[in-house]
């Protein structure tokens, strides 16, 4: 092979690294409504009952683009305002390993959707469901659970925490693997 | 066929030239700052271009002269030489005193743009987003203070003080016709003053690219007499009207009900959402989504149908409603005036 040819075949292989993620802007009704039953206890006859699954949440979980979007709502919302940067204040802390429903996103696409009891309100009607996807994949990746290289990077202004690509993941951190 | 094909070159520059004048060109100067810039953009123009004529005349000169023959071609001719030193001596010298003089022009060019809102008595404070202009009037007064989006309104032929700022990442503001541009950066305050001698309307547009809808974030400036302006003012800072019938009541309900209220604030109503664009009085502008539509009852269904199909990636979602129920919501807005 001639280097100019094996030069190019290479500039054509690095393209393929630009390809991060898709940016869905549009509501992707052809994955599912996001409609799914709420659990309200994690108490269930028989043991832990299993989550059903959404196909929403796995386009939406590794996703840098919807991750960011997320981040941006959750100040736009006003998140902050009881649960103070995943810190915890009013709401509970969002940066913990503890998960009062669950650490799917399922269960958080649905606490957000629907509101918890002792203060979480609903926000069903108010925010678009993709919307409420990308603030849930979000959460997660507070305490994180999202892959670092799809994760928010730091801040333009002053950080509370480490950016979210840097988090580390809440249920192993300080035990040895 | 010589002839079609220069009259048809001809007939493209003139078209070409057309674009320099109208609402939004640097030529076409509308205020004190961009009449300074647009006589320096032509003297520097004209200057080079004389100095390059006679570079190239310089140039093709001994090319296109007949050679001169010398019986000695070795032969020293201290009189040539020193004529030579001297003509370079003096070209050198040309050039120099061009350059500093240019450089005299630009800085007293800046000086007279400094010193045009010195005495300003209107501060408007403008805030780039991506992608429009959060506009808000500033007065000692804080029921006074009023905040708008897109449209600048200014009295025309006074001195107006705009601070630029950002929330996101850096814009750039530019109305060419009555200033140069300057750019939006987070978290930090540019000082522009700007002046509009005659009443009319200048479209302005960001000039730092900032994303998707970079080519999408238009602005204006209205300047208006001062009376005009001070009755703008005072009807925008009332609260929307009530909806007029039921249509439009149907609509101010579903506002509230739906996620427009999470971002949009409606003055005299509970929205007072502020990361997007105030819709107290959005029928009273020309346009909307910054400048991408006119303001009609269709394009406002249009872009909330759609708003990822007329400005794709914008931060307007895509909210699902109805029918019935976009019809009433854009008879809400439409009566906001």
């Amino acid at each position: 092979m001639r280097p100019g040819t094996a030069m190019l075949l290479f500039a054509l292989l690095t393209l393929a690294a630009c390809q991060r993620e898709e940016r869905d802007t549009r509501p992707q009704n052809s994955l599912g409504s996001g409609e799914q039953p709420t659990p309200v206890t994690t108490l269930e006859p028989g043991g832990q009952r299993a989550s059903a699954s959404d196909n929403k949440a796995a386009s939406f979980e590794a996703n840098a683009f919807h991750l960011s979007e997320g981040k941006r709502l959750f100040s736009w919302f006003n998140c902050s305002g009881c649960h103070a940067n995943g810190g915890g204040g009013m709401g509970p802390a969002l940066m913990d390993q503890k998960w009062l429903y669950g650490s799917s996103i399922e269960s958080i696409h649905a606490t957000i959707r629907d509101g918890r009891p002792k203060g979480m309100p609903s926000f069903r009607d108010k925010i678009p469901d993709d919307q409420i996807w990308e603030l849930a994949a979000f959460v997660r990746s507070l305490s994180g659970n999202a892959p670092s290289s799809a994760a928010p990077q730091r801040n333009d202004d002053m950080m509370p925490h480490p950016s979210e690509n840097r988090l580390p993941d809440a249920a192993t951190l300080g035990k040895s693997p | 066929m010589k002839r079609l094909a220069s009259t048809g070159f001809g007939t493209a520059c003139v078209l070409f030239l057309q674009g320099c004048s109208g609402w939004q060109s640097a030529l076409d100067p509308k205020g004190p700052a961009a009449s300074e810039l647009a006589w320096l953009i032509w003297f520097f123009t004209a200057l080079c271009a004389v100095i390059w004529v006679l570079v190239m005349i310089a140039l093709a000169a001994p090319l296109l002269m007949r050679p001169r023959t010398r019986s000695e071609p070795l032969a020293l001719d201290a009189g040539a030489d020193h004529r030579k030193l001297r003509v370079i001596v003096i070209a050198v010298g040309l050039t120099a005193a061009i350059v500093v003089g240019l450089t005299l022009l630009s800085f007293f060019a800046n000086r007279t743009l400094a010193a045009i809102g010195s005495d300003a008595a209107l501060t408007i404070r403008v805030t780039g987003h991506q992608w429009w202009w959060e506009v808000r009037y500033e007065d000692a007064t804080p029921s006074r203070i009023l905040t708008t989006a897109n449209e600048i309104h200014i009295p025309a032929g006074e001195p107006v003080r705009l601070l630029l700022t950002s929330t996101d990442v850096i814009h750039s503001f530019w109305i060419p016709s009555l200033a140069g541009k300057l750019d939006l950066i987070p978290g930090h305050i540019n000082v522009l003053d700007i002046r509009a001698d005659k009443p009319g309307v200048y479209r302005g547009q960001c000039a730092e690219f900032c994303g998707a809808q970079h080519a999408n974030m238009g602005t204006f400036i209205i300047a208006e007499p001062r009376a005009k302006f001070d009755a703008w003012w005072n009807d925008q800072l009332q609260p929307a009207g009530p909806p007029t019938n039921g249509e439009a009541k149907n609509g101010a309900d579903l506002f509230l009900k739906r996620p427009c209220v999470m971002c949009h604030r409606i003055g005299g109503t509970p929205a007072g959402g502020t990361v997007a664009p105030d819709l107290t009085h959005v029928a009273s502008r020309q346009t909307i989504a910054a400048g991408t539509l006119m303001m009609s009852r269709g394009n406002l269904a249009a872009w909330i149908a759609d708003p990822q199909g007329v400005k794709p990636g914008s931060h307007m979602p895509v909210v699902e409603l109805n029918g019935d129920e976009l019809n009433a919501i854009v008879a809400y807005l439409e009566g906001l005036k």
